[in-house]
This record gives C-alpha cells, structure tokens and sequence, in this order.
C-alpha cells in the first residue's frame, strides 16, 4: 500500500494565511506539466508497492485543464501499479467548477473532492482573499453531490473575525448538505504570508487563543451529534469515508511526492522537492535532483509514530510500539504519559493511549512530552 | 640581575594599553609577524571580544640597549573596577609601573587608584600620555594633570601612540634607565612570590612567580608555605609567547613552574614558594580575596552536579578570586553559593563555565553580604536571602558601605547626583581636578552599585564618567527579604534581599518581568511578591487553552517533530515548584529588570 502526492503550485490568487508553496503567475504551467510527469518517470523505483491513492494537491489543482490532470495521471498509472479501485482525490476551489469540468474529471478517474470552502460568511471570505463567495460555494457543492458521493468540506474556524454564532452557523451549513467528511483546521498565522506580516504590524490583533479553543469545542461536539468520526484532530468522516490517502500519512504508510515541494517518505527517510518553481522546472529537464534528504533515526521515528498517531482516533498503539521498537521504548511512553492521563488528557484503553476530548485541545504539548 | 626589570601598566579600559603592549613586543622582536594579532596577550576569546584584560599575564622581552641584554618581564594586568585583586598581585611583582593616560580623555578614577596602590607599593612611576596622534588629544591638560597627580616634572612625561608606534623605543629606555633593577640575594634560599596560575588539562597547574630571593632550578624541591606541602620541580622556565623551558630561573626573574599538581586546593595564589627544608617567610603585599557580591550558581541539569563542582574547582584555580561554597535550593537542587569581585566578574564566570567547561548555569538573583544581629545577640553573615533569620527572631540588619569616587566633566554633575542620591548615597566630597573635570566622592550602599549602576553611570555621561570604589564598613539598614510565590509556593532561587524602600517598586517590575517569561500552562498561575506574609506585586498568567496544530500532512510532518522536539528539550530545562514549570531564563529575570 503506497500513495502518490501531486502538488501543483499555482494559485489566482493568495490567500492571506497560505503559506503553502505555491505561484500567482501561470506562465511555467506548461512545462511544470511535464516536468512533472517526466519526474514520475525519474522517481519509478521509489514505491515498489502498489498504489492505493493519489492525491492532487496544491496550491490549486482545479485550475488545471483536466487534460493536464489526465496526463499526469496516465503517467502514474503507466509507471506504477495503479489499484483500479484507486482513491484519487482532486482538491478544488469552488470558483473553478463546472457542470461541464465535473464530468470531465469524472471521465479521467477522479473519484473524491476536497472542496476549499473554508467559510460561508462573505465578509470573513473576502477578509481572507478568497476567490469564492458564499454563494458559490453552496452551489459548488450542490453540483458535486450531483456527480460525486465521496468529497470533504474545508473550514476554517478562530479567525479574528469569525464569531462563535458564525461559526456554529458555517458547521449547519456545511452540514446541511450532509458531507461525507469534513476538515476543519483552526487558522493558523504563518510568518511570511499576508496576515502574519499584518499581525506582525498589529495591524490585525493576533488570534484569540481562548475563542479558537471554543469553537474547536463547539465543533467537536455538534459533529459528534451529527454522528461523524473524529477520526484526526482536524478530521470528521462519516463511517468509511475517511481519507485513505490522508490516513497513510498518519500510517506511516509509504508515500511518493511529485512537483515542488511535494515531501515523499519510504519507511527510513524523508525527502523533499525544492520549494521554487523555475529552479524546480529547469532541474527537472535537465535531469537533476532537486531532492533533500533527511534520514530518520530510530528516535525520531518513534517520535513521529507518537506525534502523528496521538492526533488520530486510534491512538499510539503500544502492542506496534512493542513489536516495531523494544518493551522499553513501550514501558517509557506509559509512564510518560501517567500525568497526562491523571489530568483527564489521555486514556489507556486496551493498550492503547489515546487522546480524551479535552486532550485534542493539547496535543502537541502531551505529544512532545511523550517523545523519547 | 641588575639587567633585569619587572614592570605593568596602569592604565584605564580603552587608554590603549594592550596596542601599546602589543607595539612593545613587536618592536622588541619578542613576536614574529606571525605571530601577532591585536591584544596578544590576551588569549581569552573573551577578553578580545570584550576588549578588557580579565586575567593578568606575563611575558618576557629581550632588548640589547646601549650594547648589553636586557631582561623585561611585562606583567599585564586588568583595568575594570571588579578586578584590584589582579592588578594588586601583579603589582606586586614589579619593580616599576607605565602610567598609560590617553591624551584625549585624561586620568580616570580606576587610573588613580592603581597608581595609588602601585605608588605604596614603591613601584616607579613612567608617565605616558599615549594616543598624541588623535584628534582630540589635549597633551598641556593631561602633562598638568600628570603633574598634580605623582609630582613629576614635565619633562619626565613621554608621548607616545601604540597605533602609529610613536614612542616606544623611548618608552623602552625610560623602562631600562629609570626602573631599579630588582633587589635580592641570588644565594639566599628561595623566596619567590606566586602571582598566578593556571589550569592546563595536559600538564596540571602552572604557576607564574617572581623570584624575590634566591634561585629555583629545575628537578629541586619546592615548598608552598602557607600548605607546607613539597613537590619536585618537574620543569621550570621563563615567559615567552609560550613557555620556554630552562634549567635554572635566577633571582629576581619572572618564570613559571609546573610540579604535577592537579588539585586546584593544592596552590594558593598569593603564597610564597621556596625550597624544601627552608623557613623563609612569606612575602607579604597580597590583598586579600574580597568577594562583594554573591549569588547562586547551579547546574541546569540537576544530575550535572558533580560535574559543575569540578569545572568551579578548575576554574577557582585560574581565578583565585572566585569562592564558593555548596548551596541547596528547592526550586534548583544543588549547587554554589559564589562570591564574586562584581557583576563583571559574574558575568566573566559564568561565560567562562560556559565557554570552557561547556557547563550552562542558572545564577540566581545577586546580593551583596549583610550582617543581621538577631534578638538573641547573635551576628550572622548572610550571603543569602535563605539565611536571613525570620522577623521575629531578628533584632537588625547592617549592610556594607563603599566611597565611591566618580570622575566626569563638570557637564555632567546634575546628572551624576541625581543618579547617586536615587541610589541612597551622600555626596561627601566635590573637587576640582582641572577647570572642567571633577571628582565627586559619595558614600553610598554597596548593594545600590551592584545591579546597574555602572551601566547607569555610563549612560547618563555618554561614557564621560569613570568610577572607582573602596568599603568603608557596615551600617544599620532596613533590609528586607522579598519571596517570589507561584501558585502560593515560595521559589527560594527568586527570593532577595533588598531595601525597604525599593521592595514594592522592584517587586512589581520582577512579578511584570516573570509574567513574560513564565509559560503558560494549563491551569492559571499566580505571581506573588511578599515580604514575610505581606504581598506587596502580584500578577496572573491565564490557563493555556490550546496547544495543537491544525495541519499534520506529508510535508508538515519533519518540521513539527522538530518543532516538538525542541519543546520537550526547553522542558527538561525547566524547574517545577509545585505544579508550575519555570524556565531557567526566569531564574535570571532579575538581571534584566530596568
């Protein structure tokens, strides 16, 4: 079981707290195409496995012709073992869809959407450089029920300007168009976007920590009413429709990434694309690397076994801990976690350790404290 | 013998003595070109960084004058206020003194009262106007202040600048014609008085002594008489850019001696070494240590303990100045109360630890030493805010007293006063040294001087002010201990020892000061000045609501462990009182209070 990430970095415009890598300028589209494609072919001995889910990701994947798409995705499928039954899910903003686009994508494979909603406050949408209105953002989704039974919702809660009521609002919406999953991520304030440099210049107060606590609270527990999964921190799906691709990150299954940027991961080690389009291009056709590297160590594995599977619903799982490590490494993680667990953060529920409700709210502190 | 001289330099910070030195040694070949590089005799990186002389040193010149070789050992020596001690041994060690004054700035307070201590130690005394090649130079005003100062004629004062090299060859004679060469008996038993030393991790202890008496030879015999422990001569030598071995260091010589010891407790700088069996006495005109400010120091990983004991024994031997004693802390476990000349000395300490030793330390809060009668006549020395007894049982409280004098330009007055009454002191004395510079004199508490009065003196007289002090004994003061409570636990590593009238301003200022370095965590905490069960500041971090990150994709995953990961190191640095983490950047807060 493996998976494939595509990051097309093209953008109309930025949002203000993006800091993914990404281009407002589309003139290297054509040969980020193929030079995408052609390093498909260079990195064909980076997954032995077959592939389970492709995943086009950005930036904005949707503002590609769905040729572009169809290319980049007869090369996977050329170069890999493709599972027929492949989750391949096309992220989409909701300006960039059509009626017509719809069936396209569907002719070429996609089979599941995540759809950049984000708000359907107007206001809050144009605060955030959006490209969308509410409006269109109901349609758009309206239009993809027509087509397609697998698709998410992306929202965005605790933003200075969004009010608990909003927020609770934003949640009946999406939720009346009965969504299969849902990701909903608290904002973030990223050095070097718009609205970091804005906080930065108190020209926008920073986030109110406490009002983004609530409306996580808010969030968790009317989706939980609504009989969603809480399946990742910032993940809600109703049963079997979690995202595959997503859920091997937090696997640790192996993943390859193509375009710029794009991370990739085989067990040992992670690498990295160049965050630059033209030198990521121009590296490509000339058949260099633009890989980093990095080599885990035994730690460092653990540590992100425990980062990235205390965020999930299934918690660390010390019976793997035991088999993929040693008995210590297992006996040192519980009792690291006796504190967590006397303060109501964390429970030990047939040897495994997982985050409470009030947990969810700390899970990078309880996370770092059980690192080894 | 007689072609032998010994002398220092007495000069302020920024006079330029250690271009001069650096001239001296190039000009007399004792360096290559090789070998030089600016401040040379300063090998601490951070003397050159900070461009102060913290340790004294030695070197020794060979200079053929007049068709004979001559011996000249130059004893560097410090020039910051915290570091007499140093100078006084060096000093000690010289026959004659260079009294370095820069030509656009005049005699300094510091200036003056090493020249003071040089002159009672009968050193000879050539005055130098050095830097006469700077704008600014006011060579009449200076030769007049020179004049006043040591009652010399002005014609006995030579110009120089280290940078343009001006002077130095008559410097060179000035030292050889004027400075006596040193007295003593070449036959007597040895006599010879240790200056310094230092720890050298491949060859031991290595001891730097002038030869008051006698010889000293190579494979002897020798004896520390304030130990009365004998150990062999293993290797002897003189002072040149490094050591140079040799069989014999004859009387009235400079050298060093390496004897295998490893134990800093085994040598005693001020001691007087001589040869087995010989009842010579010790020579006297070592001041004594006086540490003025004390202050905890603990290793920020507790079970670094053992480790940290070693690195202060080692580093104790390079710089006798520093004490110590074992000091438990709840909030810091164990570790050492230490005595240091001031806070430049502190500081020096603690990058030293740093640097050297590879040890990072927490230092607590610093004070100076009160002495507290209690109702039962008994008089405790108290070190420390822990040691204070409590109210009930105390009858006073004496604090120790320094005359400060300060000299500025007469623009500066207002300003100065100012500073020094807010400070508790009395003016005692105003005079004029030239039309436009003077010397203040103010009796003031020590305890005022130790946190920022230096920087203080320097920013209200844009660097015009130079400030010398002595103690004059202890007076009756209201001192009280402050407590700093978290969550209604005393921290004993923030608790001090401070004047009545400052406790509420300087409660206040540290409770705001922890505010901001404290972390929140998941419940609130209270910050609390008190004095006894009084609060007198108290301020509130609110419970942290929140610590997750919303994304955790592919590429989001290296970085967040990272980040993570350098969390959970902070972590292990903290201290906990009761439920409440502490990072050891608060331990230091009072430090950085304005």
């Amino acid at each position: 079981m493996a998976g494939i990430y595509i990051h097309i970095p093209f953008c109309k415009q930025a949002c203000h707290y993006c800091n993914f890598h990404f281009s407002t300028t589309q003139h290297l589209l054509p040969r980020m195409i193929a030079a995408i494609a052609k390093e498909t072919e260079l990195r064909k001995t980076y997954l032995t496995e077959t592939v389970d889910t492709i995943y086009f990701g950005g930036g904005t994947p949707s503002i590609l012709n769905s040729s572009d798409i169809g290319l980049l995705l007869s090369k996977c499928k050329q170069v890999f073992n493709v599972n027929p039954n492949a989750e391949i899910t096309l992220e989409a903003n909701p300006d960039d869809i059509t009626e017509e686009k719809l069936i396209e994508w569907k002719q070429i494979g996609i089979n599941r959407f995540s759809l950049g909603i984000q708000s359907f406050v107007d206001t809050e949408l144009q605060w955030m450089n959006r490209s969308h209105n509410a409006q269109q953002a109901k349609d758009c989704i309206e239009l993809i029920k027509k087509y397609f039974d697998n698709f998410s919702i992306d929202l965005i809660f605790g933003s200075q300007l969004l009010t608990n009521g909003q927020w609770q609002e934003n949640i009946n919406i999406a939720l009346s168009f009965n969504p299969p999953h849902l990701s909903c991520y608290a904002l973030t304030v990223e050095h070097k976007t718009t609205l970091g440099k804005k906080v930065e210049k108190n020209i926008v107060t920073d986030i109110d920590t406490e009002k983004q606590a609530q409306q996580f609270e808010i969030l968790m527990q009317q989706l939980k009413d609504a009989n969603y999964n809480h399946y990742e921190i910032s993940n809600y799906a109703k049963a079997g429709f979690e995202s595959k691709h997503n859920s091997s990150y937090w696997q640790g299954k192996h993943y390859l990434g193509l375009g710029p940027s794009a991370h990739s991961f085989n067990g040992l080690s992670r690498s990295w694309n160049i965050s630059n389009n033209a030198l990521y291009v121009a590296a490509i056709e000339s058949n260099q690397s633009v890989l980093e590297t990095e080599t885990l160590t035994p730690t460092q594995q653990i540590n992100e076994y425990i980062m990235i599977s205390l965020r999930t619903s299934s918690g660390i799982d010390l019976n793997v801990v035991e088999e993929r490590w040693s008995k210590e490494v297992c006996d040192k993680i519980v009792s690291l976690s006796a504190s967590w667990i006397t303060t109501n953060h964390l429970v030990l529920h047939n040897k495994k350790l997982q985050l409470t409700q009030l947990g969810k709210l700390f899970a990078d502190g309880i996370a770092s404290d059980l690192f080894l | 013998m007689k072609n032998i001289r010994n002398f220092c330099i007495i000069a302020h910070i920024d006079h330029g003595k250690s271009t001069l030195a650096d001239r001296l040694l190039e000009d007399t070949k004792t360096i290559g070109s090789r070998d030089m590089q600016a401040q040379v005799l300063d090998d601490m990186d951070l003397e050159r960084e900070k461009g102060i002389t913290i340790k004294s040193h030695a070197i020794q010149i060979n200079y053929p004058y007049k068709g004979e070789e001559y011996i000249l050992n130059l004893i560097d020596t410090p020039g910051h206020v915290d570091f007499s001690y140093e100078v006084s041994r060096a000093l000690a060690a010289c026959e004659g003194a260079l009294l370095l004054v820069d030509a656009s700035q005049g005699i300094q307070a510091q200036t003056i009262s090493n020249l003071y201590l040089a002159i009672d130690n009968n050193l000879t005394i050539i005055p130098v106007i050095n830097k006469i090649d700077m704008d600014g130079a006011m060579i009449p005003e200076v030769t007049d202040q020179i004049v006043d100062l040591i009652g010399c004629k002005p014609e006995e004062i030579l110009h120089a600048s280290g940078k343009s090299g001006i002077g130095i060859f008559e410097i060179l004679a000035a030292i050889i014609a004027r400075i006596p060469a040193p007295k003593g008996d070449p036959q007597a038993p040895l006599q010879a008085l240790i200056f310094d030393s230092v720890f050298n991790s491949f060859r031991g202890i290595i001891i730097y002594y002038r030869i008051m008496n006698g010889t000293i030879t190579k494979g002897q015999k020798v004896k520390f008489i304030a130990t009365g422990q004998e150990y062999d001569a293993t290797e002897i030598g003189v002072l040149k850019l490094g050591m140079e071995a040799k069989n014999h260091v004859g009387c009235g010589d400079v050298g060093y001696i390496i004897t295998g010891i490893k134990n800093a407790k085994e040598v005693k700088v001020g001691d007087t070494l001589t040869q087995s069996g010989s009842m010579v006495e010790r020579i006297n005109g070592f001041e004594e240590v006086k540490p003025m400010v004390f202050a905890g120091i603990f290793p920020v990983e507790t079970d670094a303990f053992e480790e940290l004991r070693d690195c202060m024994e080692k580093l104790q031997l390079n710089d006798a100045s520093l004490t110590f004693e074992l000091e438990t802390s709840q909030a810091l476990g164990f570790g050492f109360r230490c005595g240091f000349l001031g806070l430049l000395h502190m500081e020096i300490i603690q990058e030293r630890l740093e640097r050297e030793f590879n040890q990072t330390v927490i230092t607590t809060v610093p004070n100076v030493s009160f002495i507290a009668y209690t109702t039962r006549k008994e008089k405790i020395i108290v070190n420390n805010p822990a040691e204070m007894p409590d109210g009930t049982k105390l009858d006073r409280i004496e604090e120790p007293y320094i005359k400060a004098q300060i000299i500025t330009q007469s623009d500066y007055i207002g300003n100065i006063m100012t500073l020094c009454l807010g400070k508790r002191g009395n003016l005692l004395n105003q005079s004029y040294i030239t039309p436009t510079r003077v010397e203040l004199t103010f009796e003031m508490p020590l305890t005022e001087i130790v946190f920022d009065f230096y920087d203080k003196l320097k920013s209200q007289t844009r660097g015009y002010a130079s400030f010398d002090y002595h103690p004059i004994g202890y007076r009756d003061a209201d001192i009280v201990r402050m407590d700093i409570m978290l969550n209604g636990e005393k921290v004993d590593a923030l608790g001090s020892l401070i004047h009545r009238s400052r406790a509420q301003d300087f409660g206040r200022k540290l409770c705001e000061k922890l505010k901001e370095l404290l972390t929140r965590q998941q419940f609130q905490i209270s910050i609390q000045a008190a004095i006894g069960a009084k609060v007198i500041a108290r301020e509130n971090i609110s419970a942290m609501r929140k610590d997750v990150t919303a994304k955790c994709y592919g590429g989001d995953i290296s970085r967040k462990r990272k980040l993570l990961e350098k969390q959970k190191e902070g972590k292990k640095r903290m201290r906990q009182i009761g439920n409440v983490e502490i990072p050891q950047e608060a331990f230091l807060a009072v430090l950085k209070l304005d």
